[in-house]
Order: C-alpha cells, then structure tokens, then sequence
C-alpha cells in the first residue's frame, strides 16, 4: 500500500493520531532542552558533520584497518554482501556453537535483513530483549521508529498483550508493573541465553572496538553472561579516532531522547576470556548509496531517531504508514533508493519544511536529498500522472505573468462568490482536512503598489 | 569467485567521494566547563536517577553505604572496594557468571566521573566478571572525588581506548521509557546507582 493510503488509515482515528503526535513531540522538547544547554551544539554537529565525511572519503581504509585491529582483539571478522549472507554467516556460527536459544538487544541492521523469521525456521529460539521491541515481537509488529519502538502502542495495549504472554493481572497497565514484569521475564531469558546478539553504534577504526548505547543495559547483560557474542553492523558505522566518540557520544542520546548521554555506552575490544566475539560487517546496498553523490551523506546516520520525532508527517501519519525498517525522513530516502517501485511515495510525505535537516545531529541535508529523490524517482518513471499533471500545470502558469495574474483575479473572485460544495468536493485533495484561507479582495502587486503610490 | 570482503572493498573504492579533512579535535578549546564540576556531576547524576555522595574517605564511604536500605536488606552482596561494604560471597571462587545471578547490592570501582552527563568510566579489570556491572539489583561506584573531568573530550584524552575487552561509561540506573515515554527506573540492569565522590585515599 502507498503511505497516503495507510497513513489515512491511520489519522481515521483522530484521538490516537493526536496522541501519537504529542508523544513525539515532548521527546523533540526534551531533545531542544538538552541541545541548548550546550553552548557549543552548532559546532558538535559540523564536527561530526566533518569527521562522517572524511571517513566517508576513506571509508575502505578505515574497514581494513578496523579488521586489522579487530582480529588482533581476538574478534572474527565476517563480510556480508547481502541480507541473505548476513543471516546465513549468523546461522552458522550459531549453529557451530549448538545455539538453541539467543537474546537480542536492539538493531536496525538486524531488521533490515530480517534476521528473526531467518532464524525461528532453523528451529533457534530469538528473544528481542529491548523492551519496546519485546514488546512489538510478542505482538507480531515491527518497531514502528528506530529509537523508541513500541511508540505507537498504548499502555492499555501493552497491558493486553502482557497479561496474555507474561501472565500479568488483567487490565492492568501501570508502566511501572508492566516493566516489572518483563524485567523477571526478560531476566530468566538473559540467564539461559546460549548467546546475545546485538547491534553496533560506532565502530573504531584505530582501536578495533565496536560501541553499544542502551538505557536498560539489555546488550550488556545479553552479551556478558553466555560465551557467544555475535554484533552486526553495517559498514558506515566506522569512526576513525576513539577520541571521535566525544563528539558523537555527546550528540547521539541528546538528540535521541534528551538524555545527557545513554545509560550504558559500553566499548568491547574483542571477547572475554575463553569466548568469542564476532563482527559481521554488511553492506546491503550502502555501496550503491555512496556511488550516489546526492544521496550519500544520508549514510552518515546514527540512527538517533531526531528527524522523525520533529517530522509534522510522520508524528501524524505513525511509522507503519512507511512500510519501511527505517521509517520518517531518513527512511525515506534509504528505502526508495533499495525498493523505488514499492515505495515511491515515500518522499512525498514530506512538504520539504526542513525541520528534520535542522535537528540532524550530523546534519544530514535531509530535505534537499528528500527532493532529489522526488527527482530520481521521477527518472525511474515511477511518478503518478496525476502528480505530474498539477506539476505541469502550476509550472505553466507560474512561468507566464499574465496567465498568473489572470488565474488570481479569478481564484479571488469565485473563492468568495462559489458555493460551498463547488469548492469542497472530491477534486479537492487539499480541502479534505483543511478550510482554505480567505480569498482577498486585492492581489499582492495591487496591495504592493497601492502602498508604494501611498508612501511616496 | 571473488570473497565478499574484497567484492565490497573494490565497490567501495569505486565510488570513495572527495577527500576531506579529519577535523583535529584536540584543537578545540571551547568545550563546555564548569566551574564546580563535581556538583555539576551531582546535579545531572540526580537528573538520570542516580545519587552522588561526596565523603571524605573510604571509611565515611563505609558508613554511608551501611546506613543504605537498598545495603541492608541485601542477602547477597559483595564489594571490589576495601573498606567499603563487604562480601557475603567469594568473587574470586565464581567461575561462571551466571552465579552472580542473584547479587542484590555491588560496589564498585570507577575510574573517573564526567560532570556534564553523570557517566562514570569504569572497566573490567576491576571485576572478575563484568556482568556485575549490569546483574546487581543495586549497585554502587566509588570515584577518587578529584577525578571528575567537564566533559567526555577530556575523559577520551585520557583513556586508553582498547585495552579492555568490556570498558565503558555508566550513568544512573538502568532505565526505560518504552511504555508510552513513562520513565520507568530498573529496566534489565541496577535498579539504583549511588556514585560515592570520596576526597582522600582512592586512586585512579
């Protein structure tokens, strides 16, 4: 289905479409709080701006050198083309290590190649151990955003689903209990986990470590009790310095959720003792993307999740409108670009406000790539005629100043003088939620003039 | 046929953008400070749910600590720290970590504090198994009180990145807010974290 489809879906509900825009936008106030108490914010984000490009530029020197200094921790080193190689190198080290049953903390990655399903048909045990994604794999969902994905479910939601699997009092949907309970369910799982898996948030090249965020301390816990610990990442998460970390470290939770920093940020340099720690470094189309000059500062992500709690679209359409592992402006440039036929409207949801380009902590130029994809898009012949059409039609009349200046007196005319049904039909997309504005009498070179004979 | 390692190299070197500077980030020199850090540390710490306790040794740290309910009504606990707390279990005797289970209170050792977000550097030398950093129902940090940097540019220029298998930072308790944006302290790790600031006898 296209997003207008689902996303009208969506806002059928009203109450919940209002409810699911304030919870989006009180983590985009925490996240203004904490950006401005940091005098130096601007020059945080140009810097890692600056140290994503540069390692973009050397982006294959920065993987050999960070596998070279992985293996010398002790890590194995795997590279995956594909998401169908992804989960079959995951699958065979499980299954050398006789792995029944495996916990996982968050990763995009992971969803993107669809791990989990990949999996549970080879007969391994997958418990998704973050809280909002235990929450969407009991209920049969995806996470509907990056950071928080759980959010488009209320607690009463919650409630339901956990009195079923987890055995919790009927009707009940305090926070605090439901936590309280995964946190037992989740505990006896972390204890007899054969292995964890988790994502990645920066990987240094010069070190050779990877670096895992979380606030419930999920991927610690998954990774320091059983003997296997297995990261997936894809290949732009390379950062050249472990010093880079102060400046992506500060920018990533405040931008997330507010936070000053994450609760844990845990730095892992190869295996504990007498285990085994493996990288698998994935591509899945990140290759294609930097061919795209347009496109491929969008690879500078860290996956914070900003440009989706400010997006006016997305807060109010929710992210399963998307149909994308990465939703909101981000997703939707990285999905057309993989999938363009399935989601070609992707950058449409979208009126190019730039909101999500100002609040990009590696400032993405989110809006700009937003309209070039309209653009490749367009080249692949995937644009509807009837997009295309008003976009004629409006680039005819705004390119001739009579015809302009007629169509206004016109417009200004019948908008006043027509019936009410004669403006509000079904031709009229845009008058489905909203009222126009007022038609005025003069036009603004009448206005402008008028006032300029005035003055003088 | 070509490994998959060298198919995505040789792509990679195909389409490498423009060269651009590394940015010398040891040349900065207006990152934020403060002119009392360590209470700066405490009023953050006391934002992310933690509690900063500034003591003038490790015996007040002691003290402190006994007069703790989360302390006293641990069955199980144990302390790397001595002179801090004590152990009802032999650390040095657990080969597998899944015993420590059931830890209800640790303390233990940081390295360093950061005082614009509360996190606390701490590593798995100081600890036979680092699951006792995430395990504990409730745990405690104890930090050399002169150890407390402004901000995490000055921690990583002093940190040897990668010279432990698990090292990292921790600030406050565990947390989650993955029901309806309802923070909710105890997620999967400790339920409470205290981070004792202590004055004098404490080395790095």
């Amino acid at each position: 289905m296209s997003h207008p489809a689902l996303a009208q879906q969506f806002i059928a509900n009203r109450e919940r479409s209002h409810w699911h825009d304030k919870a989006l936008w009180f983590v985009r106030e925490k996240r203004d709080r904490m950006a401005a108490a940091v005098p130096e914010w601007e020059q945080l984000r140009e810097t890692a701006s600056a140290i994503k490009a540069h390692t973009q530029s050397r982006l294959a020197e920065y993987l050999e050198q960070f596998e070279a200094n992985a293996q010398k921790h002790g890590v194995v080193i795997h590279w995956a083309a594909d998401a169908d190689e992804h989960n079959r190198i995951v699958l065979g080290i499980l299954q050398r290590h006789k792995v029944q049953r495996l916990v996982k903390s968050k990763s995009m990655l992971t969803e993107e190649c669809h791990l989990n399903p990949f999996l549970e048909k080879h007969g391994i045990e997958v418990v998704d151990t973050d809280l909002g994604e235990r929450i969407v794999q009991l209920r049969h969902e995806t996470p509907s955003h990056i950071v928080l994905p759980a959010i488009h479910i209320k607690k009463e939601e919650v409630g339901d689903c956990f009195h079923e699997h987890l055995g919790t009092v009927k009707g009940a949907a305090d926070p605090a209990y439901l936590t309280e309970a995964a946190r037992q369910h989740l505990r006896e799982r972390f204890c007899t986990a054969d292995a964890g898996l988790t994502g990645v948030n920066f990987a240094i090249a010069e070190t050779g470590g990877i670096v895992i965020c979380t606030n419930e301390g999920n991927a610690d816990l998954g990774v320091s009790l059983p003997r296997l610990h297995i990261a997936s990442m894809g290949i732009e998460k390379l950062i050249p310095r472990a010093a880079d970390l102060g400046v992506f470290l500060r920018l990533l939770a405040r931008s997330a959720t507010g936070q000053p920093i994450t609760t844990y940020s845990s730095h892992f340099h190869g295996p504990r003792e007498g285990c085994e720690l493996h990288i698998v470094m994935v591509d899945n189309g990140r290759t294609e993307i930097l061919k795209m000059p347009e496109f491929r500062r969008s690879l500078n992500c860290i996956r914070c999740g900003a440009c989706m709690n400010t997006c006016p679209v997305y807060r109010r359409s929710g992210g399963h409108s998307y149909e994308a592992t990465v939703p909101g402006p981000i997703g939707s440039i990285l999905t057309p670009i993989q999938t363009p036929e399935k989601h070609s409207t992707l950058p449409f949801a979208c009126s190019l406000c730039g909101s999500c380009t100002d609040v990009c902590p590696v400032k993405i130029d989110l809006h700009h790539q937003l309209f070039a994809m309209r653009g490749f898009l367009d080249r692949k012949r995937l644009i509807g005629g009837s997009k295309k059409l008003s976009m004629k039609i409006v680039s005819a009349v705004l390119s001739r100043t009579w015809l302009f200046n007629a169509l206004g007196l016109c417009a200004r005319t019948t908008l006043r003088l027509l019936p009410r049904f004669m403006i509000y039909n079904p031709l009229n997309a845009w008058g489905r939620q909203r009222e126009l504005p007022e038609a005025p009498r003069k036009s603004f070179r009448q206005q402008f003039a008028e006032r300029e004979k005035r003055d003088s | 046929m070509a490994s998959s390692r060298d198919m995505i190299l040789r792509k990679i070197r195909s389409a490498l953008p423009q060269s651009s500077p590394l940015p010398d980030l040891s040349a900065v020199t207006n990152w934020q400070t403060f002119d009392d850090p360590i209470e700066q540390f405490s009023a953050v710490l006391k934002f992310v749910g933690g509690e900063a306790v500034q003591v003038k040794d490790l015996a007040a740290a002691d003290a402190h600590l006994r007069t703790q309910k989360h302390w006293r009504d641990g069955k199980i606990r144990c302390s790397v720290v001595a002179g801090v707390g004590d152990s009802t279990i032999q650390l040095d005797a657990i080969d597998d970590p899944h015993e420590l289970e059931n830890v209800d209170f640790a303390v233990l050792r940081g390295h360093f504090a950061v005082a614009e977000n509360a996190a606390v550097w701490v590593t798995d030398d100081t600890v036979r198994h680092r699951v006792l950093f995430f395990i504990p129902q409730h745990i405690a940090i104890v930090v050399p009180a002169r150890q407390v940097v402004n901000n995490l540019h000055e921690a990583y220029a002093r940190i040897p990145v990668g010279q432990h298998a698990f090292a990292g930072f921790i600030s406050g308790p565990s947390k989650t807010a993955d029901i309806e944006q309802s923070l909710v302290i105890g997620a999967h790790g400790a339920r409470s974290l205290l981070v004792y600031l202590v004055d004098d006898g404490v080395d790095q």
